[in-house]
């Protein structure tokens, strides 16, 4: 489907927030609330917004930081692979670099094990600001391995996801298949009966939404976070349906039966320390 | 026979072939002996066909995976199969038109066949919602492959759509969860699975029925990620550079065999299955017949394992460091 135009629109939309948000000096207006913040402020409050809760956007680095105990994965298992061009797609390799050299990891992944509440967990972080957070070869191998290894060592498994691009165009039918890939990794962990996390950040869309972020035993999203399948503008241009507001956002899917719960960034944490022991020992 | 819709680049064959039908039935009628320039008029459509027909770039294969006038589920599932009950409903909410279902007799043995639905004509394409699903159909989808694999039959997937419906329905009730769903599902039924991409593989919502022990493709259907257009929007910002598209996203039958994401392509009548349609049904079934042989006589569990790693493998990467 057409949900590739969608990474267009969101990294239109983000990149422009960015000017705002990120200046080098002290204060940021909050898109959330245009109220003027200070950045000490918003970093003390996890990078949300002290007055509106606006939740800004995270790289993966940051969100393992929030997560994991201490900090710090115990082993990070992504980062010893990069993607090939299979396609010879133009510009893919350059794009990759450059990913690269934004996020300073090998692909739009993060992931290892570490402890959460004490509690060993496979953790994986998509990162939004490589590729849009596209899930290519790359991705759909480490998530396939992580899965397979939580299987060995009977761990439990959280993906937070911040994949608005959804299945990497640059890859054509390749990165579709890491679709099937994944699914097939979490329906093991599943028979394994072991719990399955999903944390849907902003944004999350397309092949990714349509795997593994909507297969979680549990599936949790941060406020206000876009997750869908096809963007808003595809939906709009191809079938011109007038959208309500808030459609697509985090409140909407609750409402629409698609999430358990809305967790806020600074109880994010504590509500997955609180579910993990429920997976086997 | 020649045909009504022709496409951009076979006109001056289809102009040819009329000319022929022309003469013949005017021979026909007048009595008068025109064979000569017949003939002749035959042997250059020949050229013709052999000229365009054999060199078909990417894109028009894309339109010959897109022509109305292609055999489409209803025509396989009446072509293939001995007889066919159709089974309808998600058993929550809508039978979606779009996706088509029911047990089958396939050489005397029940199997259970799936398929999206096109139309040939406005009319039809209205009321199969343009071969476009709901989330409803996913659903309704994965309901008819656990009633096969509750009693046992295998599951013959016939993939041809666009994706899946881009709209607010859609995304309200969860047509990303509805996929994902069944890949996973799919990954683990205990029957055995064929998947026929039979015209357009449109990605995820292709993909949302695509998972199986064999994957066959019809030489002139075209599966892919993202629409040439799409594509070329993205690329480009113009959705008129599609053609060029079509050639980098390698969404060609052999192209896709080379990358090990199909196993096998089923050949086409000449120009497309449009042209002959009974050949390639029965061109189909056969290969129908020889998968389900071999796979019903295979270990389920050994399968399973095959089935795994056949999605599991695929992917393109290199070591960091190298």
């Amino acid at each position: 489907m057409d949900w590739f135009k969608k990474p267009k629109y969101t990294t239109v939309r983000v990149s422009a927030k960015k000017k705002t948000d990120i200046p080098d000096n002290l204060v940021t207006r909050c898109p959330g609330c245009s109220e003027i913040v200070f950045n000490k402020e918003i970093e003390k409050a996890l990078r949300t917004c002290p007055k509106c809760n606006h939740h800004f956007n995270i790289p993966a680095r940051e969100r393992i930081q929030l997560l994991a105990d201490n900090g710090v994965l115990l082993e990070e298992t992504t980062g010893r692979i990069k993607a090939a061009n299979p396609l010879e797609f133009p510009d893919y390799t350059e794009k990759i670099e450059k990913g690269s050299k934004k996020t300073g990891l090998q692909d739009a992944i993060q992931a290892g094990i570490c402890t959460i509440g004490g509690k060993r967990t496979a953790l994986a972080v998509t990162d939004f600001d490589f590729m849009g957070g596209s899930m290519g070869s790359v991705i759909g191998e480490e998530i396939a391995r992580l899965i397979e290894r939580a299987i060995k060592e009977r761990l439990p498994v959280v993906i937070v996801s911040a994949s608005g691009g959804g299945a990497r165009m640059q890859e054509g039918i390749v990165s579709l298949m890491q679709m099937a890939k994944t699914s097939a990794a979490l329906a093991r962990l599943a028979a394994a009966k072991l719990l399955y996390i999903s944390v849907l950040t902003n944004p999350t869309g397309g092949g990714v939404t349509a795997s593994f972020a909507m297969l979680g035993d549990i599936i949790m999203a941060e406020p206000n976070a876009l997750i869908m399948f096809a963007g808003p503008r595809v939906i709009e241009q191809t079938i011109r349906q007038h959208l309500p507001k808030r459609f697509q956002r985090a409140e909407f899917l609750l409402e629409h039966g698609m999430l358990d719960m809305i967790v806020k960034r600074q109880e994010l944490k504590h509500t997955i320390a609180r579910l993990l022991p429920i997976s086997c020992p | 026979m020649a045909q009504e819709n022709g496409l951009e680049f076979e006109k001056a064959i289809i102009e040819l072939e009329k000319k022929i039908e022309e003469l013949r039935s005017f021979t026909d009628d007048q009595s008068l002996n025109l064979e000569d320039e017949i003939k002749q008029l035959e042997e250059r459509a020949e050229k013709l066909r052999d000229e365009v027909y054999t060199n078909l770039t990417p894109w028009q294969i894309v339109q010959i995976s897109r022509h109305p006038q292609r055999p489409h589920t209803l025509d396989y599932i009446k072509g293939c199969f001995e007889d066919f009950i159709e089974m309808h409903g998600d058993r929550a909410f809508i039978d979606d038109r779009a996706m088509i279902g029911g047990v089958a007799w396939l050489e005397k043995k029940p199997v259970m066949v799936i398929g999206t639905q096109k139309g040939s004509d406005t009319k039809e394409n209205l009321y199969y919602n343009f071969g476009l699903p709901l989330p409803e159909g996913y659903r309704k989808a994965r309901r008819l492959m656990k009633f096969a694999e509750k009693f046992g039959m295998p599951i013959i997937t016939l993939v041809d759509t666009a994706g899946a419906f881009p709209g607010l329905e859609g995304e309200e009730r969860g047509v990303a969860e509805a996929i994902a769903r069944n890949l996973s599902e799919m990954s683990t039924l205990r029957v055995p699975i064929v998947v026929v991409i039979i015209g357009e593989g449109g990605s995820g919502g292709a993909l949302g029925i695509g998972v199986g022990d064999r994957v066959l493709m019809l030489n002139h259907a075209a599966y892919t990620v993202i629409t040439p257009e799409g594509c070329a929007a993205i690329l480009w910002k113009d959705r008129a550079q599609a053609p060029r598209a079509s050639e980098i996203l390698k969404l060609t039958a052999p192209d896709l065999k080379k990358m090990g994401i199909i196993d096998e392509i089923v050949p086409e009548p000449r120009g497309g299955s449009h042209r002959d349609p009974g050949a390639v049904i029965q061109s189909v079934k056969k290969h129908l017949v020889k998968e389900l042989g071999r796979l019903t006589s295979a270990n389920i569990d050994q399968l399973l394992e095959e089935r795994y790693n056949k999605f599991r493998r695929i992917g393109f990467f290199v070591p960091a460091d190298g």
